[in-house]
């Protein structure tokens, strides 16, 4: 009920009524040297970003593994990544000859370049004074920024799917079949999650959302939004436990097979920046953005709101999100193929569905009958009250009546024409011979001949 | 007659309309003319291409081209929808079944069936007719401009006019996709007339059978030599047959697990391997140029032991 109570308090003020402005970061004062820095900051940030996170993986997971890690090159192996990647630099650039030559290298490029452009409309902070400008720390953005995040990650796939194809090899294809397929899949539970963000913020510019969580972030509202989100980011990205298109153990790297040296580089660059892509947007539209958590905002009359604060807190964000990358990866393990389509169409989706059709719903009675939030949402947790107590008087499906045995009940091994122990509960018949042993008379009258059946376990 | 009447008034009709809407930007007419000439390219690339996969790519570059333009005129949530919807789910389908086809497959120009350019033709005919013929008797009305177009945001704006103006036609058209969607499904539905063999009825029929319920033991385990024709001992010290790959065994080129104990044995004593140099390999090579025939062997044998005798056995 509490909860209820806080979601009362903060959405009125948080949700807008329909007429909005389509973005609310404010770009007329930039100049094309502010652009110019504002990209070249972006691209430098995501790359720097890369090394740190191949470097924090490694790091981390060996630490769930009990093992050091990289410790070698550089304090506490901060330069391991750096070294890895002169040795891609240096590295035998294999064209395959059977591959077709054009697509082959247009597809890490297609992968690399996609990915670069997410981060353009991701708000790292509100408005700062750089150089004497005023300017929200953000390259662009436009009424459907968070669209064109899911655009660019389409096109993105591109890569992956023709890097596979080009490859002219059984595991590549296969590995690009998979993404393509996960990508289909997985794409739309992802973009249902953020359609709720949608319709409560009643925008989809980055820089408009995130003003939309001043009162309270989305991730509380929209939860399972959130959660659904969650696991089809890590399914987009392909990363354990979904990472089958370059699944190691099956197709030896999946799309990456024939790849080498620079080439593959950049489909490993991808899939990191990928990573901190997704976990941008999810920081962004459920967490808040940039601002920063309850008892700092208080701070002070929000001083850790302003300026260039927020990136602190936007990084930490960021961050988190890229610890439970990892932390996932080193916890659970690789889901098989039909398990994973299982998963993305018969829970997501529909999960999905049925939770944007519920906020929509809400919304609309809030927008149409001028209802007031908070007796709307007493209403609901009525209906749910009554909803549980009914479920309550339903008595429960009865159990089929299981047969009391008095002991351990006699299997027949070969039954499946394959000698099998018994199980727990279960006893082996006696043996032929033992019968033929007892009906002969011992030598030894003072041994009883033993007529207790072998059991095994309870 | 009439629609090459009506095909004739569309550049009429085109440039009036571009008139009204207002002025093109230096930016957009240059993005036009670097963007056009590429899409007319990629458009004539998925007409000529040999290759299905390129095809499809021609057709994303057009798809991408036009989005660039539908930005550029200020139609940003369609040019961004033209992208999510159009490149990233749809075309993504067609290359899922396309990619299927090979590298090495290209479209062969025969024809399946008798006519089928000429009928081809006609009917692309038609369609250009009908096209021009809906076309040119469009009304248009009078433009508003972007602006007024955008007053409150881009796809504000075109909710209004998908969901208010033209709601009945949005979802006449929904019902129709959704009709054929169920009729692929109808069709493609097959009864099935046998039991799903699925994981579970594998592997009893496995233990049924009574395989090998474990992996093949590798050849060369608990061997002293682990190539791959040496094969496996067992834990009671006889060579397992069926660790020594298939092909291998079919061939003959199967080793002798006792002779690379003796071997070892040798070594461990203190002597040399291959010693005994009579007939260490008993399975050399079998060369079919190099291999005397059998009746000739009698002088092959003097050159190599036991050779020849193996490699008839190997035969």
């Amino acid at each position: 009920m509490s909860v209820v109570a806080t979601l009362a308090a903060g959405l009125p003020a948080a949700t807008g009524d329909g007429a909005v402005a389509p973005v609310t970061a404010d770009f007329s004062n930039d100049t094309w040297w502010i652009w110019l820095i504002k990209a070249v900051a972006i691209i430098v940030f995501l790359l720097t970003s890369v090394l740190i996170a191949i470097w924090f993986e490694r790091k981390v997971v060996a630490r769930m593994q009990v093992r050091p890690g990289p410790n070698v090159h550089g304090p506490f192996g901060l330069l391991q990544s750096l070294a890895d990647a002169m040795k891609l630099l240096l590295k035998e650039d294999v064209t395959v000859k059977a591959a077709d030559k054009l697509v082959y290298v247009l597809a890490p490029m297609i992968a690399v370049f996609c990915s670069l452009l997410t981060f353009a409309v991701i708000p790292l902070g509100p408005m700062v004074s750089m150089f004497g400008v005023r300017t929200p720390l953000q390259l662009t953005d436009f009424p459907v920024a968070v669209l064109y995040i899911l655009a660019c990650a389409s096109v993105g796939v591109y890569g992956i799917v023709l890097g596979g194809w080009s490859s002219n090899s059984t595991y590549p294809l296969l590995g690009g079949v998979r993404s393509t397929a996960q990508v289909i899949s997985y794409e739309l539970a992802m973009g249902l999650s953020l359609v709720s963000v949608f319709i409560l913020a009643g925008s989809m510019s980055t820089s408009q959302i995130v003003d939309s969580q001043t009162q309270i972030w989305w991730f509380l509202p929209l939860l399972p939004a959130f959660l659904i989100y969650v696991v089809s980011m890590v399914g987009e990205t392909n990363r354990l436990p979904f990472d089958l298109p370059e699944a190691e153990g099956e197709l030896v790297g999946g799309y990456t097979t024939e790849y080498s040296s620079m080439k593959f580089a950049w489909f490993f660059l991808a899939e990191y920046i990928n990573m901190l892509n997704v976990s941008a947007v999810a920081t962004t539209l459920f967490l808040g953005g940039w601002r920063a958590p309850w008892p700092i905002s208080w701070i002070n009359d929000g001083m850790f709101n302003e300026g260039y604060w927020p990136v602190l807190w936007f990084l930490a964000k960021l961050w988190f999100f890229m610890f439970v990358f990892v932390w996932i990866r080193g916890s659970v393990l690789r889901f098989r193929y039909d398990q994973f389509m299982k998963l993305g169409w018969k829970v997501l989706i529909p999960a999905a569905l049925v939770w944007v059709v519920c906020v929509a719903v809400v919304q609309g009675v809030r927008q149409f009958s001028h209802l007031d939030l908070r007796t709307l949402l007493f209403v609901l947790a009525g209906v749910a009250a009554v909803f549980v107590v009914v479920s309550l008087l339903i008595p429960a499906r009865k159990e089929p009546p299981r047969r009391r045995r008095s002991g351990p009940e006699v299997i027949d091994p070969f039954a499946g024409g394959y000698p099998v122990p018994p199980l727990p509960g279960q006893a082996l018949p006696p043996s032929p011979r033992k019968r033929l042993a007892d009906a002969t008379p011992t030598n030894d009258p003072g041994t009883t001949p033993e007529l207790t059946q072998e059991v095994h376990g309870g | 007659m009439s629609a090459i009447a009506t095909l004739a008034q569309l550049p009429a009709v085109l440039p009036a309309a571009d008139l009204a809407g207002g002025t093109t930007s230096t930016g957009e007419a240059a993005l036009f003319w670097v963007l056009a000439p590429v899409m007319v390219l990629a458009a004539l690339g998925l007409l000529f291409a040999r290759k299905a996969v390129h095809a499809a790519l021609a057709v994303v570059l057009v798809m991408i081209s036009l989005a660039f333009l539908y930005v550029a005129q200020g139609a940003i949530f369609l040019g961004i929808v033209q992208v999510v919807v159009y490149t990233g789910a749809v075309m993504m389908l067609f290359l899922f079944v396309l990619m299927l086809v090979g590298v090495d497959q290209s479209d062969s120009l025969v024809e399946t069936i008798r006519g089928q350019r000429w009928i081809g033709a006609l009917a692309g005919l038609g369609l250009a007719v009908v096209l021009a013929g809906v076309v040119g008797t469009a009304v248009y009305g009078p433009p508003t401009g972007i602006d007024a177009a955008n007053a409150d945001s881009n796809p504000v704006g075109v909710a209004r006019v998908i969901f208010q103006d033209y709601v009945f036609a949005m979802e006449v058209v929904g019902a129709l996709l959704v009709t054929a969607a169920l009729g692929a499904l109808v069709l493609t539905h097959r009864q099935r007339l046998t039991p799903r063999v699925g994981q579970r009825e594998r592997a009893d029929a496995r233990v049924a059978a009574q395989a090998v319920l474990t992996p093949l033991p590798a050849p060369g385990v608990y061997a002293r030599h682990n190539a791959m024709d040496v094969p496996a001992l067992g834990p009671d010290g006889r060579p397992l047959e069926h660790s020594v790959p298939r092909v291998l065994r079919v061939r003959g080129q199967e080793a002798d697990a006792r002779e690379y104990a003796a071997r070892i044995d040798r070594v461990l004593a203190g002597g040399a391997a291959n010693e005994p140099l009579r007939d260490e390999r008993p399975h050399a090579p079998v060369d079919p140029l190099e291999t005397p025939p059998p009746q000739a062997g009698g002088d092959a044998s003097t050159v190599s032991g036991g050779h020849s005798e193996q490699a008839e056995a190997d035969r």
